[in-house]
């Protein structure tokens, strides 16, 4: 309609509309100049993160557990190690005859949140335990496996030729051996060396634990020294490293400053993807008794326990097996958040 | 066939075998690094009895000719004789044993593959509508449960609060339950994997070619989509075979299948190292073994991977 109105105009003609050249108002100035600043990509990739509601609920949910675990052991009033005989199997706040008369008498007593076990021993403080336990092994498995990865993978990458060849078919055989069978061996092994060892970490932390370490150390680390090994080979050819390198920067200044920053999606991803199977391996042969050592609790040996009363006590394998649910599901959406938001193009 | 494709299978058999023998060696000389004597751990025997069951199983001699003994019999199935089990070679327990779980393991992987691909196809299709977040929702709750919380779930349910299933694994009927706890873990890992490959599959050149001539929607989806997304799930057999055998130990354990699964543990718990040691290698060489036929089959599914 408004073309209508505009009259015909000879496309050589050159009569301009004065109206577009008059010059800017302070205002039009204002608007020209670019107030966003450069987003770096962690930047980025957190924004990213943050905006996804699942991932940001997962946060909440592991600091959440992560919390229970580890303050309330300091304040709780039962610990995981006190038997009381005439408390066994009781029902979530339940008092045994001996509490009930207590509380009679005027005494407060603590309930106890998800009743007794078989010895019993209050059962909210052993699960809160076991979360513990399964949540230190997943961290720390996750720092080992950077820790091994990164310096093994940086190191394949950066030298290439000869040196990468031999390192990736040292990573090849690894990569080939049955991770869970050699823990379960290892564990086996060093039973008899633990229980017998003066450390008191050591004997606290039991075989199984302790295995889990030295495997994850040996075997677990060559999936991310893979990954970074690619990342590293294809940076390499970059301009700015050539560059850096020009001026005489050392092997060791350009993966710090260069190689390692530009893998961190990477790092990050496979560190999360690493953190529930470590909690599975270790679950897993917690419940098969090769796991932390009694009476010691973990999620698996609480599932395991709680197998003898099944029938009758059910709650005693609901609770740990809903508290590594929640866990392993919270760090296996927080890894494909984090895997949306720090690797783009992997995004379905 | 051509002669690339058969240097890299020799490659990929010599690293498979390779890896087999460090299986055996590691497990050799871990399990004789622990310094208990095998029958230490039994009722309190006379030093002269331990010496002569030391020299009947061949423990007097040095540990490299152990060694060497030791793998000479492994190449001929004999894992020597069991310590726990008086009268019965490794080898004869280990064949009794594998049935059961060879039954159980072979379904369930069987079902898994089957209705992860299923399922798998039927998100892909349905992406973004209610199939597929139905799906999503059950696979990432699946894959979030390890096998002892399944089983014992399982066992919970159907044999104590509905009373359908017995809690034995040898009563009829009795193989349901711990099937089905060793095939949910991979089928909803098969799905989730089937699901992304369609989808990559899905959104190819080549699939908008075949529909832009007029290819009928149901022989795209079958024959150009599903042939080609099928892959991917091929290289999850290997890693599928260790879940299930290690998984067996809980599962059996759980249901009370004389399986190999509860023969491990039950070596375990008697200190049975000539049993330990064969079961592991027995079930690492199943693993490596599966590795390396997958890893063929993949190469011959999909002849445009470059043979490196």
């Amino acid at each position: 309609m408004q073309n209508e109105k505009i009259p015909f105009k000879n496309p050589f003609s050159l009569q301009v509309d004065p109206e577009l050249f008059k010059p800017a108002t302070e205002e039009e100035k204002a608007q020209q100049i670019q107030t966003r600043e450069s987003v770096s990509f962690m930047k980025d990739a957190l924004r990213r993160l943050g905006h996804n509601r699942i991932a940001m609920a997962c946060i909440v949910v592991i600091l959440l557990i992560a919390l229970i675990a580890f303050i309330v052991p300091e304040f709780y009033p039962y610990t995981y190690t006190k038997q009381d005989v005439s408390a066994k199997y009781l029902a979530p706040f339940h008092y045994s005859a001996k509490e009930q008369a207590k509380i009679d008498k005027g005494v407060s007593i603590f309930p106890h949140i998800m009743g007794t076990d078989a010895l019993g021993r209050d059962y909210a403080i052993r699960v809160i335990y076991g979360t513990r336990i399964s949540l230190l092994v997943g961290i720390f498995s996750a720092l080992i496996v950077i820790l091994v990865g990164i310096i093994y993978g940086s190191i394949s990458g950066y030298f290439g030729g000869r040196v990468d060849n031999i390192m990736m078919r040292i990573v090849d055989i690894i990569y080939a051996l049955p991770d869970v069978l050699i823990v379960i061996l290892l564990s086996v092994a060093i039973k008899d060396i633990v229980s017998t060892s003066k450390n008191v970490l050591i004997t606290k932390l039991g075989a199984g634990m302790v295995s889990i370490f030295i495997v994850f150390g040996l075997l677990y680390w060559v999936g991310m020294a893979r990954q970074v090994r690619g990342q590293i080979l294809s940076i390499k050819e970059q301009e700015y490293v050539l560059a850096s390198r020009s001026i005489g920067a050392s092997a060791a200044r350009i993966i710090r400053k260069h190689m390692i920053p530009n893998c961190v999606s990477v790092i990050i991803i496979v560190a999360a993807m690493q953190i529930p199977s470590a909690i599975f391996t270790e679950s897993f042969l917690s419940f098969l008794g090769l796991g932390v050592s009694i009476p010691m609790p973990s999620l698996g040996s609480l599932a395991s326990d709680a197998r003898a009363g099944l029938n009758s006590y059910p709650f005693l394998l609901i609770y740990p097996a809903m508290s590594i649910f929640m866990i392993v599901l919270s760090f296996n959406l927080l890894g494909n958040g984090l895997r949306d938001a720090f690797d783009p193009k992997l995004r379905s | 066939m051509n002669s690339k494709f058969l240097v890299y299978m020799l490659k990929r058999l010599g690293m498979a075998l390779l890896t087999i023998f460090l299986v055996i060696a590691i497990t050799f000389f871990v399990m004789h690094a622990i310094p208990a004597s095998p029958f230490s751990s039994e009722k309190a025997k006379s030093d002269a009895v331990i010496k002569a069951l030391e020299i009947k199983y061949g423990f007097d001699k040095p540990l490299g000719v152990q060694f060497m003994n030791y793998l000479w019999g492994v190449l001929h199935f004999d894992f020597g004789l069991s310590t726990a089990w008086v009268g019965f070679t490794v080898s004869g327990l280990i064949v009794n044993a594998f049935g059961y779980s060879a039954s159980i393991g072979f379904s369930a992987a069987l079902i898994a593959i089957i209705l992860g691909v299923l399922f798998g196809c039927l998100a892909a299709l349905n992406r973004g509508r209610w199939p597929d977040k139905i799906i999503q929702v059950v696979t990432t709750a699946l894959v979030s449960m390890p096998s002892f919380v399944v089983a014992t779930l399982l066992l919970l349910t159907f044999s104590y609060v509905w009373k359908v299933l017995p809690s034995m694994g040898t009563q009829p009927g009795g193989m349901v339950m711990p099937i089905l706890s060793l095939s949910l873990y991979p089928m909803a890992y098969i799905t989730r994997l089937q699901r992304s490959s369609m989808l990559d599959v899905l959104s190819a050149d080549y699939i908008r070619t075949a529909r832009a001539k007029g290819v009928k929607s149901s022989k795209v989806i079958y024959k150009h989509a599903l042939k080609n997304a099928l892959t991917p799930v091929i290289t999850y057999a290997g890693p599928m075979m260790a879940y299930i055998l290690t998984g067996s130990m809980v599962v059996e354990n759980i249901f009370s299948v004389p399986g190999l699964g509860r023969l491990f543990t039950n070596s375990m718990l008697r200190t049975d190292y000539m049993m330990i040691m064969g079961v592991t290698i027995f079930l690492a060489a199943m693993i490596i073994l599966m590795n390396f036929l997958s890893d063929v089959l993949y190469k011959v599914m999909d002849p445009r991977i470059d043979l490196a």
